[in-house]
């Protein structure tokens, strides 16, 4: 707006300039640092394929334990580890396949482990627990269903696919 | 012979107004326990410092045998424990240390907290201190991972799960955390080891600077 010619002194033009410059410096030399660092965040998830468990005559209307194993691509640490399951069919005949990692903490689940709650899932934990579907028991520490695995049947095995979580009650 | 490697020095580079500046003035007497006992609850911020002091260098000797690999970590506690000359003491300095560092800490809290030593114009200082709190957490939680036994791992799975509630965030946070989304393993343990051992005692340093030039600065709160 104004007619008069801002001025921008020396002294102003070579702060500018540095700041400039050494902003651009800084920028440069953390880019790729930050990153390296935040690579896990952005890296393709490689979701494993599915893995078969276990023959389907198997499973009865009481949920077991089965486990199985999978090659594990840990960056540069290959092993096996043993992955396992609740499984079992419902009235519908339908085949329910529970993740047994406990939704408050991370423990690990039984089917009737506590002898005063022989049809839910017990948490040893902190004494979570879980109905037959997997549904947490309200007022008890976990605030979400157990995950249920991805799953198919193909002559007549199951495959177990990843756990995926589902909306808490 | 020191006193002329001292004047040698100090003629040139002139340190005396820095040693003064750091070590040389004056205890106001409520805070010198040779006055009143009670003036002990002073103590404790500089026993927290003199507790990280350990920290540090039991710490700097113990990565001179540990190895942050999911395949040797325990291996070569273990070996520093057992097979090394005084590998006990030394671990067990770090180990119990990082717990009395904690308790220090909290009692200088309470110290500040109690006589209201955080008021106008020392506010800042409290925040600052509030921070170092939280690295000092961060730092018993990362280096609670490194012995990679069953306890270091479970607590570790625990952890993480903490990290994913936190709204939003949470997943990245813990993945970032972890550096995997889902494996608690190898990129796990190289993570925390560096996180321990350089990225926290960074900051670490920074808010323990600022905080004590601060003192210095402000000075130490009057009597109740
Ligand atoms: S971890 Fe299962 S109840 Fe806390």
């Amino acid at each position: 707006m104004s007619e008069k010619k801002q001025q921008v002194s020396r002294r102003q033009f070579l702060n500018y300039t540095l700041t400039g410059v050494g902003g651009f410096m800084a920028a440069s030399m953390l880019a790729p640092m930050v990153r390296f660092a935040i690579d896990p965040v952005l890296k393709a998830s490689t979701s494993g394929e599915m893995q078969p468990v276990v023959d389907v005559s198997e499973i009865t209307t009481d949920p077991q334990r089965f486990e199985w194993t999978v090659k594990q691509v840990d960056a540069w640490y290959t092993s096996d580890v043993t992955h396992s399951a609740w499984v079992y069919k419902n009235e519908k005949d339908e085949i329910i396949p529970l993740s047994p990692i406990c939704k408050h903490l991370g423990c690990t689940v039984n089917w009737a482990g506590n002898e005063s709650y022989p049809d839910q899932f017990f948490c040893p934990c902190h004494d979570g627990r879980y109905f037959k579907d997997g549904k947490n028991v309200p007022d008890t520490p976990p605030n979400a269903p157990l995950d249920l695995y991805e799953f198919e049947v193909k002559d007549g095995t199951l495959y177990l696919g990843k756990p995926v979580p589902r909306e808490g009650v | 012979m020191l006193q002329k490697m001292y004047d040698w020095i100090d003629e040139r580079v002139d340190i005396t107004p820095l040693w003064r500046d750091i070590a040389d003035h004056e205890v106001p007497e409520h805070v010198n326990p040779a006055h009143h006992f009670s003036a002990f609850v002073y103590c404790f911020g500089g026993l927290t410092f003199f507790v990280t002091v350990i920290q540090i260098l039991s710490g700097m000797f113990l990565t001179m045998y540990y190895v942050p690999d999911i395949e040797n970590a325990w291996r070569s506690v273990y070996y520093l424990q057992t097979q090394v000359q005084a590998g006990q003491i030394v671990r067990g300095m770090h180990h119990w240390g990082a717990s009395v560092v904690i308790v220090m800490l909290f009692l200088h809290t309470l110290r500040v907290f109690f006589q209201g030593a955080y008021k106008k114009p020392r506010e800042l200082n409290w925040m600052v201190g509030v921070l170092i709190f939280f690295v000092m957490l961060a730092l018993g939680l990362t280096g609670y991972l490194l012995p990679w036994d069953n306890k270091a791992y479970f607590a570790t799975v625990v952890t993480l799960q903490i990290a994913e509630q936190v709204p939003f965030i949470g997943e990245m946070a813990k993945t970032l955390l972890n550096g995997d989304p889902s494996i608690v393993g190898a990129q796990t343990l190289a993570r925390f080891f560096a996180i321990h051992v350089f990225f926290l005692p960074a900051a670490l340093f920074v808010l323990m600077a600022v905080h004590f030039i601060m003192i210095r600065k402000q000075g130490i709160s009057g009597p109740l």
